[in-house]
């Protein structure tokens, strides 16, 4: 797993602009919040060429976001390398023939849905969201693209709750992040 | 005002990116999916360019979109009418355009998505009402802002979002989307606002 240098100096301008919000969504949850990080422009730019700069000229051709928040990044990501933008969605948003892939939710199951034909078997992927908690959405997004025959060749997210231990969830995809949040 | 009646060329790819689904939720609507506009590249660019083009030297400080993800479809659309854009993805175009154009981007969310403070516009539907939320104190009074939104029918949630931006004293320098519905005449609900979109869909 990898962390973004921690000495470029764009990352600690990063980690400054996204807030903690305590007790969200319930008691004894830190939410760390994005949405701050957005309204502080050099921040969000930041955000966005660190991830550029990274994945540009490996001949990734898709760049496949989780709702709702990897929606953010993802789609500028896409736009610099030139990569399609795939979204992978909750059940029953998207319209026409998907494929799903269930997960485990701290209690019960969730599932993921993804496009029938928007991927196609040998393609090169970067899987992004703005954080990686128990890796259960990312581990979904993983197997069902697998499950098309792409490659994902990593997952990339702005914060790691690394007490979590969300990498441990995604197999032998490797996991970027900008920010560990410990 | 339409790029689809200025001609610009490349209005011709985006239009034809975009996929319709017949039945979708629910037969009778012709749903507007914009998923494979964002599978073509060039279009997706060019979605993006022709809004950045438009909006880079308007001094815009916020752009604000909608999630859209519990948009209900039998609140908001006249179950006759042939639609579309049931699911917003104001997510997807609004942080492109805020990031060229040196603008903050700011989410609306449904209730209990947004962790901080918040204050919300509730809003009346055909059938039922919805509820959109801002944080307090991501826009500020005299801020010049641009709402985004892939699709616009009948205007409802729309005009939510710019009561939300100017309630907190901002002033809303347009509407912009990437497909119009002029037969649910949408444009007529925003209050005078300017609406600019890429395409019609009918």
């Amino acid at each position: 797993m990898a962390t973004g240098d921690a000495s470029d100096p764009r990352i600690a301008g990063i980690a400054k602009s996204i807030r903690v919000i305590p007790d969200f969504p319930k008691p004894g949850i830190l939410f760390q919040d994005i949405t701050t990080l957005l309204l502080h422009t050099k921040a969000f730019r930041d955000t966005i060429d660190l991830f550029v700069e990274r994945y540009q000229g490996k001949g990734i051709s898709v760049v496949a976001g989780v709702e709702a928040r990897g929606f953010i990044f993802g789609p500028p990501i896409a736009l610099a390398i030139g990569a399609k933008f795939v979204p992978m969605r909750k059940p029953n948003k998207l319209p026409g023939p998907v494929i799903a892939e269930e997960y485990s939710l701290e209690y019960g199951t969730d599932k993921m849905e993804m496009h029938e034909g928007a991927v196609e078997a040998g393609e090169k992927v970067l899987v992004i969201d703005d954080l990686i908690a128990t890796g259960g959405t990312l581990g979904a997004a993983i197997r069902l693209l697998g499950r098309v025959g792409a490659h994902v060749v990593e997952c990339a997210c702005v914060i790691e709750l690394p007490e979590l231990k969300g990498r441990d969830r995604l197999g032998d995809t490797p996991l970027f992040v900008l920010v560990s949040s410990a | 005002m339409s790029a689809y009646k200025d001609e610009d060329p490349r209005v011709t790819r985006i239009k034809r990116s975009i996929r319709v689904v017949p039945d979708f939720p629910k037969p009778g609507i012709m749903f507007q999916d914009i998923t494979t506009l964002l599978l073509d590249p060039q279009a997706f660019k060019d979605t993006v360019d022709m809004f950045v083009e438009r909006y880079k030297d308007k001094n815009i400080s916020v752009v604000a979109a909608r999630a859209g993800e519990d948009r209900n479809p039998t609140l908001e659309f006249p179950i006759t009418e042939s639609l579309a854009g049931i699911e917003a993805r104001g997510f997807i175009f609004g942080p492109p355009i805020a990031l060229a154009t040196g603008a903050k981007f700011v989410p609306l969310r449904k209730p209990k998505k947004l962790p901080g403070e918040v204050i919300s516009e509730e809003y009346i539907l055909e059938y039922g009402r919805d509820c959109l939320q801002m944080h307090v104190g991501a826009v500020k009074a005299g801020e010049r802002a641009l709402v985004v939104d892939d699709l616009i029918a009948t205007g409802g949630t729309l005009c939510a979002a710019m009561n939300l931006l100017e309630r907190v004293g901002a002033h809303v320098v347009e509407c912009a989307c990437v497909i119009e519905l002029p037969d649910l005449k949408g444009r007529e609900r925003l209050n005078g606002k300017p609406l600019y979109v890429l395409v019609e869909s009918h």
